[in-house]
């Protein structure tokens, strides 16, 4: 069933939804971007339909409202570990296609890989997403290449036009908020082509994949990536995280135990007590991520890749390494280390 | 809900020194199961948390064999018997013991790499006939590195050993790299039925298990056990992930077949 609401309509609309929902959705924090007078778009708590950047891609993903940049897991005094406690509201969150599809790949990760995490599933157990339609597509997006430009997995589909909102009700149990509103025409659409397109290299075996490895392909990004570890910050997929302790004043107690975003393109990211480490140029770690995006996430679940070609990684590169163009190198030396055989 | 995360207060019951930085604790561990070759997750609220492999288990208690070399394993090493840490798990898939049922074994084992595989060792010197043999080659940096002093003894008059240390000459020790001592255990004599196990520094594995395949020991008789940073320990926080495979869950023990092929 299809609406249309003005912005009016849709303010007071989400003043019932939130009494029920905390509504988050890309939001313009202005002048708090990374070069002078520059904004950024992020996800954030919302009131108000205005405070929603639709017409532009966020430069991070909704991702942080489920698996946070920074969560605190325990508190704790001295003997005792107390688990963080959650909000207990339901999450409705304004999300695009692949954004929702990064979300179900962050499933895997945190919801099957042999066990269950308790402070992902609190949340997630939480979210409703309101699909918002990609009307056109960004120079960077790829997500038709991907395969992750449709979903099903939403309660709400949004289109957003001048002054008003198109809503279509997936989940019933929605209907009554829609109660008395004004019935409108309106069929939910994907894009169905990106300007930018790439084809995933097939690597057929480990021995092709320890070639890739050691492949000349990778010496460029000594120069060029700084591992400053944005492309991970703005992933969508990304989920690796590290753990650490603070306490409240030197001599404190009670301190509490944190989970923090971790990028695998960060110098430490794999050194151990001692300081022993394996990946130890920036060739390496770019090496590392690249493959885990496009191929080893995809051989440990099997059913796709991790990167959803939302582009957010070549948006955010300081250093301007497009990573589409990476997957093309990629392709490329697959093809030659195979004889051009084993190429999909 | 159950959060596997959440610790489980344990008291020190005894805590011994080993060398100048190492260390073995003995902790309560009550109803925590474990294998033998598993890890657990140890912290120190404030400080944090860090995996430690199990040198040793029994009912209701563990040991743990520590290097003071890190943030959390340092101010462990200041702890004493009464005091209390925190411990989940314990992690990971460990030695295939059931398969060396009956087997000749061969163990080489470098520096801290004897903790994750004596409780093994000291199963078949508690239950006599479980292996064919044992054959141990166990290799320090030095005199002042050697651990498990009093165990080495006991496992001296029931198994084949062979007790190194790199650059050190002692009674009772051959010096040189432990690779040297490989081609010195009689796998002529084992026919088939043997197992081998490497555990020790990344280097130290990696030339041993080159040595071993040199020597022509078939690659699916040889484990190897790895070491990776993790911050979880149940397959979320991505710092052991190898190409499709999480140390955590799927190691720290591999089979010397897949694990050739796990390069970082």
């Amino acid at each position: 069933m299809g609406y249309k609401l003005s912005f009016e309509t849709v303010n007071s609309l989400f003043n019932e939804l939130r009494k029920e929902y905390k509504i988050y959705a890309p939001k313009r924090f202005p002048k708090a971007g990374r070069y002078s007078d520059t904004d950024i778009i992020r996800y954030a708590e919302i009131k108000n339909v205005e405070e929603i950047v639709f017409d532009e891609k966020s430069d991070y993903p909704a991702k942080e409202v489920v698996s946070p940049i920074t969560q605190t897991l325990f508190y704790f005094t001295e003997d005792e570990y107390r688990e963080a406690k959650v909000h207990d509201k339901k999450v409705l969150i304004f999300a695009r296609p692949c954004d929702i599809n990064a979300q179900m790949n962050q499933d895997k990760i945190f919801l099957e890989n042999g066990f269950e995490d308790t402070f992902y599933k609190r949340m997630r157990d939480k979210v409703n997403y309101v699909m918002m339609e990609c009307t056109s597509s960004e120079d960077t997006c790829f997500c038709c290449s991907m395969g992750t430009n449709k979903t099903d997995n939403y309660g709400l589909a949004a289109r957003f036009e001048e002054g008003q909102v198109l809503f279509n009700v997936k989940d019933d149990k929605f209907a009554p908020f829609f109660e008395g509103k004004e019935e409108a025409e309106y069929t939910v659409k994907f894009i169905e082509e990106n300007e930018t397109k790439v084809t995933i290299p097939v690597i057929p075996n480990k021995d092709v994949l320890n070639k890739l490895k050691e492949h000349d392909m990778w010496k460029e990004f000594n120069k060029r990536c700084v591992s400053c570890g944005s492309c991970t910050i703005a992933c969508s997929t990304c989920t690796c995280f590290t753990t650490t302790d603070i306490s409240y004043n030197e001599n404190g107690s009670v301190g509490e135990r944190r989970r923090t975003a971790a990028s695998c393109q960060v110098a430490g990211f794999d050194e151990m007590a001692g300081g022993h480490d394996f990946r130890k140029t920036t060739a390496d770690r770019y090496r590392y991520k690249t493959l885990h995006k496009i191929h080893d996430y995809n051989e440990r679940f099997g059913q796709g890749h991790m990167c959803v070609g939302c582009g957010r990684c070549t948006e955010r590169c300081p250093e301007f390494i497009s990573f589409t163009a990476t997957i093309e190198k990629v392709n490329k030396a697959v093809k030659e280390i195979c004889g051009g055989e084993c190429n999909a | 809900m159950h959060n596997e995360l959440m610790p489980v207060a344990c008291q020190i019951l005894e805590f011994k020194q080993e060398t100048q930085t190492e260390f073995t604790i003995k902790v309560a561990t009550g109803d925590l199961k474990v294998e033998h070759g598993q890890f657990c997750q140890l912290s120190i609220p404030k400080i944090g948390e860090c995996p430690i492999s199990v040198s040793d288990y029994g009912d209701g208690w563990m040991d743990f064999t520590i290097r003071a070399v890190g943030k959390v394993t340092d101010e462990v090493f200041k702890l004493e018997a009464g005091d209390q840490l925190f411990i989940r798990g314990a992690y990971g898939k460990g030695w295939p013991v059931d398969q060396f049922k009956g087997k000749n074994v061969v163990i080489i084992a470098g520096g801290t790499g004897v903790a994750p595989v004596k409780s093994m060792i000291n199963k078949f010197a508690n239950e006599e006939g479980f292996a064919q043999s044992v054959n141990i080659i166990a290799g320090f940096k030095d005199e002042n590195g050697i651990l498990f002093k009093d165990t080495l003894k006991v496992w001296e008059e029931k198994f084949n050993t062979i007790y190194t240390l790199d650059r050190d000459e002692k009674e009772g020790f051959r010096t040189g790299l432990v690779t040297k001592f490989i081609e010195e255990i009689p796998f002529k004599d084992f026919g088939d039925n043997y197992e081998v196990v490497i555990v020790g520094p990344p280097i130290m594995m990696h030339f041993a298990g080159l040595e071993c395949v040199k020597q022509g020991i078939p690659e699916e008789k040889i484990w190897v056990s790895f070491e990776r940073k993790m911050s979880c320990a149940i397959g979320k926080c991505g710092h052991c992930r190898i190409d499709e495979t999480y140390v955590c869950l799927e190691g720290p023990v591999f089979n010397y077949t897949q694990a050739k092929k796990l390069i970082d």
